[in-house]
């Protein structure tokens, strides 16, 4: 859906050539999020803005659909991608539901249909209408009005969504929240989506690919289970940290080691939701303490089962993180085949 | 002569007396103001948006609008003299040049202070560049303009009694008058007006402001 290639940006400062980015090249598959991630002053948000060509590319080229980023209407370009940035940026002389409303007023739609839209937007995103849709951005708390940037960046269906830190300048608690929740969105929406963020918990939460960036190229640009388990080099190592093993718990999802399970035990026993990390679903089995049965089910968000995990695997999988050579996913593939 | 020792009062009596021509003088003074402050506004609103658009230009409009801030009243009637002549025209020429300055520069600043943040996220939503002024850069400035406006009034109802020098008319005519007679009351009938009148404007346009800056950044 979008490709970069060879991609670089080279200011003029004091005089000095600057080279912001420095030939970056990949791809962003359609639906797919992928993470920009590096220290402060790596490129990425410069990468992320050639892409709406916030900032021009001073060479190789951007290809959204196979079409060249400069052959296209600039004005248009944009109306087409969503954009979230860290500060919001929400106009604040218009209400909620105006915010949320901006590019659908820009593309000529009518009142009745933006309103509409608005509304529905505002329950995507946690934001009862009925409460928000009339309130101004300073009657907002800070998630709240990052909540409605989200909103704003999917009002006209864009199939591509930026966003630029976009949980940044909130506090950790609500970031957790909000990460949950664009989790959620994105398995309901399917957009393409260019995320930067510096943290890299976020990047694991939240990527399907992740691209690590310093001094304006790519170090590595891969799923998060490779970046752990195959770092590229002592860069992507220290940038990680050293606790992968545990890392990695934080960041897999049941839903993304569950199997099928057997048909006869459908019935009963513990379900868990697939959203839960490795650890938490630990934290929650621990709770609950141990259930009839050889092993739990994963469910959807409708509680539907989608898989099963027996605990004989669970433990493996736990087991050999935390002794740390593997991650998640390579240990389990010990113990294939032994669902019950 | 009457100085001194009389009730301060006086002036009051004078202008019951002469009622026609303090309804004159008074309506004079309010054309002035309110038109070098109209004529005012459409230069400098639509210089403060060029110069907030086209770089090169901020620097040298600002400099042009503080030289005309900066040149006395009373020196740009004299320079005005040979090609303007006396009375109501030249005075408001003299006015209008020093409405600009105020109304420019608040123009100018307010469009340049937009949140960086908001216009970034207008920019990348798709706004050319009329959108962007128009629904986001002006819209935000409107406090920081109208407070420009604001001044530009104020000082110039305090500077139409200049006119009188030339015979621009308006409320200086008595306050010259005054000052040359050494007669208080006249002075006074002068005065007073036009400070009540400068009270009264501030606080009406201070309603005014209230109605026209829009509801989310009050």
């Amino acid at each position: 859906m979008i490709t970069l290639e060879g991609v670089s940006k080279v200011f003029t400062s004091h005089g000095q050539q600057v080279c912001a980015v420095d030939d970056v090249s990949f791809d962003v598959a359609e639906g797919e999020l992928v993470v920009l991630i590096g220290p402060s002053g790596s490129g990425k948000t410069t990468t992320m803005r050639m892409i709406n060509r916030l900032e021009t590319i001073s060479s190789g080229r951007i290809m959204v659909n196979g079409r060249d980023l400069r052959s296209l209407d600039v004005v248009e370009l944009r109306r087409g991608i969503g954009y979230v940035i860290q500060q919001g940026g929400l106009f604040p002389h218009f209400t909620v539901a105006d915010n949320v409303s901006v590019v659908p007023r820009l593309l000529g739609w009518s009142g009745d249909r933006r309103r509409q839209r608005a509304h529905e937007l505002l329950d995507l995103v946690g934001l009862p209408p009925d409460r928000f849709a009339d309130r101004y951005p300073r009657q907002l708390s800070g998630g709240q009005q990052q909540r409605v940037g989200v909103a704003r960046a999917l009002a006209a269906d864009p199939p591509i969504i930026l966003m630029d830190e976009p949980f940044g300048a909130v506090d950790p608690i609500t970031r957790k929240q909000l990460q949950r929740e664009l989790r959620r969105i994105q398995a309901a929406v399917q957009k393409t989506i260019v995320f930067v963020t510096h943290d890299i918990g976020e990047a694991f939460l939240l990527g399907d690919r992740i691209v690590l960036m310093s001094d304006g190229r790519v170090v590595q640009d891969a799923t998060p289970a490779d970046l752990l388990r195959h770092p590229a080099d002592p860069f992507v190592t220290a940038f990680i940290g050293e606790d992968r093993g545990v890392r990695s718990l934080q960041f897999t999802l049941l839903g993304e080691i569950a199997e099928p399970g057997p048909a006869d035990t459908r019935a009963n026993g513990v379900a868990l939701p697939g959203s839960l990390t490795i650890i938490e679903a630990a934290r929650e089995l621990g709770k609950r303490g141990p259930g009839a049965g050889a092993g739990f089910w994963i469910s959807d968000e409708e509680d539907q089962p989608t898989g099963y995990l027996s605990y004989q695997r669970f433990a493996a999988v736990l087991g050999d993180t935390i002794a740390g050579d593997h991650t998640a996913e390579h240990a389990s593939e010990g113990t294939d085949g032994i669902p019950h | 002569m009457r100085i001194g020792g009389g009730d301060p009062l006086e002036f009051i009596d004078y202008i019951r007396e002469n009622q026609d021509v303090f309804l004159r003088l008074l309506s004079e003074h309010v054309q002035l103001t309110l038109l070098s402050v109209l004529i005012g506004i459409a230069i400098a609103l639509p210089l403060a948006v060029l110069a907030s658009r086209i770089d090169l230009l901020a620097k040298p409009l600002t400099w042009v609008a503080a030289i005309g801030q900066t040149v006395p009243s009373l020196a740009v009637l004299a320079l005005m003299l040979p090609f303007l002549g006396i009375g109501f025209r030249p005075s408001l020429f003299a006015l209008t040049i020093r409405a600009i300055l105020p109304i420019f520069l608040n123009a100018y600043v307010g469009i340049r202070s937009t949140d960086r943040a908001v216009v970034d996220a207008a920019q990348g939503m798709g706004t050319n560049g009329a959108q962007l002024l128009l629904m986001v850069e002006l819209p935000l400035a409107t406090p920081v303009i109208f407070a420009g406006i604001q001044t530009a009034t104020v000082q110039n109802i305090g500077l139409a009694t200049l006119a009188a020098y030339i015979g621009g008319g308006g409320l200086g005519d008595w306050i010259l008058q005054g000052l040359a007679m050494v007669d208080y009351p006249v002075l006074l009938a002068g005065a007073v007006p036009v400070a009540l009148l400068a009270i009264t404007a501030e606080v009406t346009m201070g309603g005014v402001r209230r109605l026209v800056v829009p509801e989310g950044i009050r």
